[in-house]
């Protein structure tokens, strides 16, 4: 009864609507899939971007962000009041932040820790601590530490757990006693790294007066943090609060757009606003396009059908709106799908983005905004696509579409018209005719297709690039094994120092020069690197593998720094140091280092040393050991109390590779899919309508006695044509789509990635969508077997 | 059928032959226990009303279908043991067909048409000389779109004839065209069944058409129920209707 009541409910049309569907299921879901690909990445993109900005923007709101940062050798307290009178200034917070080298229980080699005050009697107002485990410091307490959470987790240390600090040469104990997040380290990356190396870098936070004591900084602070009023000038700001603390050992005050956490965080979202509309777009065209092929087809079969129901009184506007539908069930269908999909994505993308950021939620939700607006925009591409076809089948009138279409024109091709012909078998003929005929389709299939092959070479042209600059990185620019740091530039008899360490087989020495280079209007704080002229244990090295010896006078510095400076090969800079009796010094630019990370300024170590007026210092030194003596030379370095870091290369290496590669794996997975799913759809469904169109044909052919293997050779060459004339093309966009990208991500200040694809990059593309396509061919190629041949014969198309 | 022409060669032997068709839940007899006989050389006319059968006997001795039971030998071999690919060589050997609606390939011309057969078969005519015996010679390069209802069935037949088949088997090859153009048809058939000694079938429900034949079987509900043996053959041009 009820099932009476529901089928007396369906219209006859929106029956042979269902059944129409049932028919070509096959095509349907080909299309649906597609309609979802692009669904689900513009639900996940615009969903993760709006989540980071909130997540961000809620973040700094409730742990109040600071807006400017400087350091400074030692600042009495005084100061404190001057800043805070700075016109502009809401608040500012004085700190020490000092590095220490880290005693971690377990860990072979030495790692490095930033160790911030935090006020004894209250907790600090700018850049507050989100507790995530265990309790507050102790008012008084001198062995207390809060440890950054990605830090505790990737040594396994836990509530209660010590650790063993150099302090001020002396070595102690640190009990953690809670896990915190900050705003300033959502990003935690060792000052001069890329990526996060949270096993060998953590930041900890203590009472302001133990570190004072332990750094004998009492009445004196090191670092300050500011928070502006509303519309304040944040350059009048920056400029102030140097003159203020020049004289006390400023480094250099610097806004967030510097603060490398944010600096990071800021790319990122850039990133996402960029690429993030880029595969939708994609999708949500290929979906129109089989809309359109599909429809022309199943209307065209249906030209009959449909100027009955013109004769039946059915208004134009009846059989649209029936055919619409047909494209709005399929498109609903892949919307819903693409809602789920786009939720599974948004999963892989906060693991993804847990694995960097810290932050005290990720929370991507679904916005249901979102979803209906890409339902809204898959639903416009569709009837876009579809339109053409509908409106050229009810137009027809009824008399008109009840006769058979007119026979097919069809011309030689160019290349017979080139007088080649006589060299190609009539079934070629047939098949490039057939091609020609309908250009346009040709064209768009083979740029379809295309994009499947522009896809993977995209999606694995980062992990060439990743792979290229690991590789530039860490074995041909650091040929080190360890880097050390001194607290304070130190003669460079350290080097001597070292080099007698049992197991150390070489040392260069180093300096690097806090400062601002000025050229124009335009500075920048950067650390200058002073090198030995003949260095062997690192290179200047650009994204080309060519290399710079340090300039003996005068500077190397990065393109984009130059850039950024408005500076070119010749001109003089100035060079503001920002320690010692800061000089300011006018320096030539010699060369631009076309390089992969940083903004980077080099010089000869000797050369600075006679511009700074000073005995021969260094501030650090490369190493390179004995690996069979690794534990005792870390064991030593821990020990040395000049040292405030120690960087292993090996372990920094790893670090990158362990973030990067579990990233990139979900990343080129999810590529993988995509492609497969736009090559099968584009193959699948030209052959399905090949097969269509062409069945009386092959039919034909087979009752005249050609075999299944010779008829399939005709169907699928046709599409055999497009996927080849698509290789290429798809390498090209590919290779386009990988430069555009390089060339946007060329431009960030912390890493830039280089244009690099490797051969094997296209060889995968090639060979997934080569398959892809064999296995649409296939499907398509055993419904050869069930021709009928007598039906085709006895009817007329 | 005891009038045969006992001098001539067997080419089909069909014995009890029946066909039934499973229509949904419905079984439908196209053919219920044919026995027939068809001689080298020969022009047969298999004459009857629509739904009689003739199109499926046709097309079992052609080798598009088998029947559901009974024997039929061609040249000795049981046609009936054949599997799909013993039947694709049979009809690339040996068999022409002409269909009513055609059947050109539309994106070749009509000599290429033609070429599809004789570049598969193994001692064909040139395409020329297969479009020259139905007087197409001058209309070689032109595409099925651009020739008429009857010269396109011309070159159908062309392209039948061009592998030299043993058996030409045309199914109602008339029935899309006008009278003119039919006889023009019927005409070029009659004479490659005597230039070339093929061995001819033609159905239709023309009776006008049987005239042309050496012999005229008439199928009706799934049987033949006589056969006639014309003692004078009248030639196509001579036909109307």
């Amino acid at each position: 009864m009820q099932r009476f009541v529901i089928s007396q409910m369906l219209l006859s049309l929106d029956r042979k609507l269902l059944r129409d569907l049932r028919a070509l299921w096959g095509q349907a879901i080909a299309i649906a899939l597609v309609i979802a690909s692009g669904v689900a990445t513009f639900v996940n993109s615009q969903n993760a971007l709006r989540s980071l900005e909130s997540t961000r923007a809620a973040f700094y709101e409730r742990s109040r962000f600071a807006e400017v940062f400087a350091g400074a050798k030692r600042v009495p307290d005084s100061m404190k009041s001057r800043l805070e009178e700075i016109p502009g200034v809401a608040h500012v917070e004085t700190r020490i932040v000092e590095g220490v080298n880290l005693d971690i229980p377990d860990l072979n080699e030495p790692a490095l820790g930033q160790l911030i005050s935090v006020p004894d009697t209250h907790p600090p107002l700018l850049n507050q601590l989100y507790l995530r485990r265990g309790r507050w410091l102790k008012p008084g307490a001198d062995d207390e530490v809060l440890a950054s959470e990605k830090f505790a987790a990737a040594n396994e240390l836990d509530i209660g757990d010590t650790i063993a600090a150099i302090i001020n040469g002396r070595r102690k104990q640190l009990r953690i006693v809670g896990v915190v997040l900050s705003p300033e380290y959502v990003f935690q990356v060792k000052p001069g790294d890329i990526v996060p190396d949270p096993k060998h870098y953590g930041v900890m936070w203590m009472n302001e007066e133990a570190l004072s004591m332990a750094f004998d900084m009492e009445g004196a602070f090191n670092d300050v943090a500011v928070e502006l009023l509303h519309g304040a000038n944040i350059d009048e700001v920056i400029f102030r609060m140097d003159e203020l603390l020049d004289p006390y050992g400023g480094r250099g005050a610097f806004g967030r757009k510097d603060q490398i956490s944010h600096m990071i965080l800021e790319g990122d979202i850039r990133g996402l606003k960029t690429t993030g509309l880029i595969a939708p777009t994609i999708f949500l065209c290929v979906a129109a396009f089989l809309f359109n092929v599909v429809l022309t087809r199943t209307l065209a079969l249906q030209r009959e059908q449909i100027a009955a129901l013109k004769a039946f009184g059915y208004t134009n506007f009846d059989i649209a709106w029936h055919y619409i539908k047909f494209v709005l069930v399929i498109t609903l269908a892949g919307a819903v799908l693409g809602t789920v999909g786009g939720n599974l994505l948004a999963g892989f993308f906060t693991e993804m983005l847990a694995r960097v950021y810290q932050y005290p939620e990720i929370l991507i939700r679904v916005r249901w905004s979102i979803v209906a607006l890409a339902i809204s925009v898959a639903a416009t591409a569709a009837l876009l696509g579809a339109s053409a076809a509908i409106w050229r089948a009810v137009r027809v009138p009824p008399a008109e579409a009840m006769r058979p279409e007119p026979p097919a024109n069809f011309k030689p091709t160019l290349i017979e018209q080139l007088g080649l012909g006589r060299m190609l078998p009539n079934v070629a003929r047939m098949v490039l005719r057939q091609l020609q005929r309908q250009r346009i389709k040709t064209c768009v299939s083979i740029f379809a297709v295309g994009l499947s092959v522009g896809i993977i070479v995209v999606g694995q042209f980062m992990q060439d690039a990743i792979d290229y600059v690991t590789d530039l990185q860490y074995n041909r620019v650091q040929l080190y094994d360890i880097q050390v740091n001194t607290v304070e530039p130190l003669s460079t008899d350290i080097t001597h120092a070292l080099a007698s360490i049992p197991g150390v087989m070489h040392v260069e020495p180093m300096r690097s020069v806090p400062a601002r280079v000025r050229y124009g209007p335009h500075y920048r704080r950067v650390a200058v690197q002073s090198l030995p002229t003949d260095v062997t244990l690192t290179q200047l090295m650009d994204r080309h593998r060519a290399t710079w010896q340090p300039p003996p006078a005068g500077l190397v510095m990065s393109k984009i720094l130059a850039e950024q400076l408005g500076a070119k090969v010749g001109d003089l800079v100035s060079i503001e140091v920002l320690e010692g009796k800061r000089p300011t010094l006018k320096l030539p630019v010699l060369a631009l280092l076309d390089d992969i990370a940083g903004l980077n300024v080099y010089t000869s170590l000797d050369s600075m040393n006679r511009l700074l007026r000073e005995a021969p210092r260094a501030s650090g030194a490369y190493l390179r050991i004995d690996q069979n003596q690794q534990a005792e030379v870390y064991q030593e370095l821990k020990e040395i109390p000049a040292l405030a870091g120690v960087s292993v290369r090996e372990y920094a290496l790893q670090s990158f590779q362990d973030t990067i590669a579990q990233n990139m794996g979900t990343i080129k997975a999810i590529n993988l899919t995509f492609a497969v799913i736009i090559a099968l759809g584009v193959v699948y469904n030209g052959a399905r309508i090949a097969l269509s169109e062409r069945s009386r044909e092959l039919a034909t052919l087979r009752v005249i006695g050609f075999t299944r293997h010779e008829i399939s050779a005709i169907l699928l060459g046709e599409l055999g044509v497009i996927t080849v004339l698509a290789l290429p093309l798809g390498m090209g966009i590919g290779w386009s789509f990988a430069y555009l990208l390089s060339t946007y991500l060329a431009n960030e200040e912390a890493f830039r990635f280089p244009f690099i694809i490797e051969k094997s990059t296209y060889g995968l593309a090639v060979s997934v969508v080569l398959t892809a396509s064999v296995l649409s061919a296939l499907l398509v190629r055993r419904k050869l077997d069930h021709l009928d041949l007598i039906a085709v014969l006895k009817s007329r198309e | 059928m005891s009038s045969n022409p006992p001098h001539r060669e067997r080419v089909f032997e069909a014995h009890d032959v029946t066909k039934t068709y499973h229509m949904g839940e419905v079984d439908v007899q196209a053919l219920r226990g044919v026995d027939l006989e068809l001689y080298s050389g020969e022009f047969v006319v298999l004459l009857g009303p629509s739904g009689s059968g003739k199109s499926t006997l046709l097309n079992i001795l052609g080798g598009l279908d088998v029947p559901t039971a009974g024997t039929i030998r061609y040249r000795g071999d049981v046609l009936t043991d054949f599997d799909d690919s013993a039947l694709t060589g049979y009809r690339r050997r040996h068999v022409g067909f002409v269909f009513q609606f055609y059947n050109l390939i539309p994106s070749l011309t009509a000599e290429e048409n033609v070429a599809l057969i004789t570049e598969i078969a193994s001692n064909p005519m040139t395409p020329l000389e297969a479009l020259s015996l139905v007087d197409l010679a001058k209309r070689r390069t032109h595409f099925p779109a651009q020739l008429s209802g009857g010269e396109q069935q011309r070159v159908a037949i062309a392209r039948a004839v061009a592998k030299r088949p043993d058996v030409l088997l045309c199914d109602e090859p008339t029935g899309a065209l006008d009278v003119h153009t039919g006889i023009l048809v019927l005409d070029a058939i009659q004479r490659i069944n005597e230039e070339l000694g093929t061995t001819t079938a033609v159905i239709t429900h023309n009776a006008i058409i049987a005239e042309m034949a050496d012999r005229v079987i008439h199928v009706s509900d799934g049987k033949i129920v006589s056969t006639d043996v014309n003692s004078t053959k009248r030639r196509a041009e001579e036909l109307e209707w």
